[in-house]
């Protein structure tokens, strides 16, 4: 096992909570025409609310293709998933759809915002889908967007923010609905690292709030924010730890 | 529900940003439409002129009036069986009459003998030619709806003196005197005097082909005293309930046969027309011509459509990436099928309520160069075209919208 860094003295660490999710012997199987690409070889992991936990691993480990399977947005070629409890596996699209909406916040590495919709639009848009009225929207939208620091900047488009202001609104966006955890996959790789810092502050509040956080890298740097290390290597897990 | 209904407001926003957006394509997206509504739209008014056109011509003929004649209307195959067949004679309007007025709770009014011809009519220098000449009783007042401009109909008196006097359709009384009164004035008509004492107000034409402006009407006793009525008139009746066109058509039939001393079994030797048969055989026609009309202005829709099939194919592969983003986020299938459904309707929609604009110009245009031309512009045409509109954008935006829909997530976000 490869030695965690010893962290800054004095950070907080939250209990964990209930079981959040639950996967035991995932694999998925990408089909290239004669081939067959081994993403996940059976990979077994447990994470619980109020955790803060980093998935590493060298680039085509696998990181991506277990976030998405974390994030409902795809389902496991083989192996049993347990999202607060309930299967995902025999779920219907809608359901997956529903699931992400209420439960998990994305954050990914190219932003994804709606290019010509300004910040709060870009927020509002899971509560949309979740059914809130117009002025409650607005509400919730407004105060995230505070929380992430961005409350002067409430009607700028995309183009109009700065790269690390972009991932901010993501965040905002990603925190809106309440979600049970918040899935971040290389949310520093397109940002300076000054600004990655910020970010990596700002996930450092989330967490202290009470958030559950999963933040997919490849830098020590940025992994050692978390409470917890799982490192990945052709599909499976090589070690899973704490940061002391 | 409710939330389908924000899902739905934030489609339609997002329709009209996309649009906003991308101004030239979809303006060049839109024309398409707008050409098809257009051509759909106009072909719509010109087949309504023309309905109305034929219905106009037809109440010339009068829905309450029944003719006796030898032939049919609308020709037949067998016409052997009717050249045979003994003139009808202007006498017999007078035996109907007498029957008639012997029948308690008659449903014909009145019996009236028409002999024709074409005369040419001339006053001084002026000369009109195959004017429709018509020898009638003071009773044919009775018959027509029209106005006159001037004067008035010959009475009884005039009429069964066989007074030459005359009474001229619109056209040839214009044709003779331009500006100046034709009262009192004296014509030619088929190379004898007459003094006109009255001048029809214009009606217009029979389908175009047969003017009512174009005739003159004399007392049956001048025209039988000049012109020969050996080739048998024709005897209109006017009855008096025209939702009962049937029973008074089978009085008639009867008192017809009296007249003539049918024998029971033996078929009518005459045959009674009306304005409903000949609709009749009109109405499949103009069926027609509405069909294929429609059909190939269809296609110019049709072509419009395919453009709107085109760009929401594209817009979906630009945003193969957002979409992916919104599912990440939690629409539904259902929720991107309607974004972009409405999408490619809200193209429609702004084509067709231009297209109906262009138009509602136009007929106005054409109806002010063209009066003749029965174009007509009806509050039905907007709530249809609209329909054809939106239509048009569900089928033609269904197919992008649906495989929009089904985009894998993953392979969505991935999408660059
Ligand atoms: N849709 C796909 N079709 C085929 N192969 C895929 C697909 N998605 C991922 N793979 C393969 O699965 C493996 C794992 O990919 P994944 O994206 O999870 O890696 P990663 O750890 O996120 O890498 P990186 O650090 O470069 O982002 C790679 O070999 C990749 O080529
Ligand atoms: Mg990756």
């Amino acid at each position: 096992m490869i030695p965690s860094q010893v962290p800054a003295a004095g950070r907080l660490t939250r209990p964990a909570g209930p079981l959040v999710i639950d996967i035991a012997g995932v694999t998925k199987l990408y089909e290239m025409g004669e081939e067959t690409i081994h993403a996940l070889r059976g990979v077994s992991v447990q994470i619980h609310r109020n955790e803060y936990l980093a998935i590493m691993g060298p680039s085509g480990s696998g990181k991506s293709t277990l976030m998405n399977m974390l994030g409902c947005l795809d389902t496991p070629t083989a192996g049993r998933y347990e999202f607060n409890g309930k299967s995902v596996a025999s779920m219907i699209d809608d359901e997956l759809a529903d699931i992400r909406n209420r439960e998990i916040g994305f954050v990914f590495q190219t932003f994804n915002l709606l290019p010509r919709s300004t910040a709060l639009a870009n927020v509002e848009l899971p509560l949309i889908y979740a059914g809130y009225a117009p002025a409650e929207r607005r509400a919730r939208a407004i105060h995230a967007l505070e929380n992430v620091g961005l409350g002067s900047r409430l009607h700028h488009k995309p183009n109009e923010l700065s790269g690390g202001q972009r991932q901010r609104v993501a965040i905002a966006r990603a925190l809106v609905n309440s979600p049970s955890i918040i899935l971040a996959d290389e949310p520093t790789g397109n940002l300076d690292s000054k600004t990655g810092v910020e970010i990596m502050a700002l996930f450092e509040q989330l967490y202290e709030q009470g958030n559950t956080l999963i933040v997919v890298t490849h830098e020590e740097d940025i992994a050692r924010h978390a409470r917890r290390i799982v490192r990945l290597r052709d599909g499976l897990i090589e070690s899973d730890g704490s940061v002391y | 529900m409710k939330r389908l209904l924000y899902e739905l407001t934030e489609s339609f926003r997002i329709a009209f940003a996309q649009i906003r957006a991308n101004k030239l394509r979809s303006v060049l997206t839109a024309l398409g439409v707008i050409i098809g509504i257009v051509a759909v739209t106009l072909m719509g008014t010109a087949i309504r002129g023309i309905d109305t056109g034929f219905n106009k011509s037809l109440a010339m003929l009068g829905d309450d009036v029944l003719y006796v004649q030898k032939w049919p209307w609308g020709g037949v195959e067998d016409w052997w069986n009717y050249a045979n067949r003994p003139p009808i004679r202007p006498e017999d309007a007078d035996k109907l009459n007498h029957i008639i007025e012997q029948t308690p709770n008659s449903l014909l009014e009145v019996a009236v003998p028409v002999s024709t011809r074409g005369n040419s009519v001339k006053a001084g220098e002026n000369k009109v030619s195959g004017v429709f000449t018509i020898g009638t009783t003071a009773d044919y007042g009775r018959l027509i709806s029209a106005d006159f401009s001037e004067g008035r109909l010959f009475n009884d008196t005039e009429a069964a003196g066989g007074r030459p006097v005359c009474v001229l359709g619109f056209d040839v009384a214009e044709a003779l005197f331009q500006n100046r009164s034709s009262i009192d004035q004296t014509v030619m008509i088929g190379g004898h005097p007459f003094t006109v004492i009255g001048v029809v107000a214009k009606q217009g034409s029979f389908l175009g082909l047969f003017s009512f402006d174009n005739q003159a009407i004399l007392p049956l006793e001048a025209f039988r005293k000049y012109f020969s009525v050996r080739r048998g008139a024709e005897i209109r009746v006017k009855i008096t309930d025209k939702t009962r066109v049937a029973d008074a058509r089978e009085e008639l039939t009867g008192a017809m046969r009296r007249v003539r001393a049918q024998l029971p079994g033996e078929r009518d030797n005459f045959n009674i027309n009306e304005q409903g048969a000949f609709k009749a055989q009109l109405d499949p026609i103009k069926q027609g011509i509405a069909l294929a009309g429609l059909f190939i202005t269809g296609l110019s829709l049709f072509v419009g459509a395919i453009g709107i099939m085109n760009i929401t194919f594209v817009s979906v592969k630009e945003r193969t990436k957002e979409i992916g983003t919104r599912k990440a986020l939690g629409a539904r299938r259902r929720t991107i099928l309607l974004q972009f459904l409405i999408e490619a309707v809200s193209i429609c929609l702004i084509g067709g309520f231009v297209g109906l604009g262009l138009t509602y110009g136009l007929v106005l245009a054409v109806g002010a160069a063209f009066p003749a031309i029965p174009v007509e512009f009806s509050v039905s045409l907007v709530f249809i075209s609209m329909a054809v509109s939106i239509l048009t954008g569900i089928i033609s935006g269904f197919a992008p919208a649906w495989g929009a829909s089904r985009l894998d997530p993953v392979v969505a976000l991935r999408y660059e």
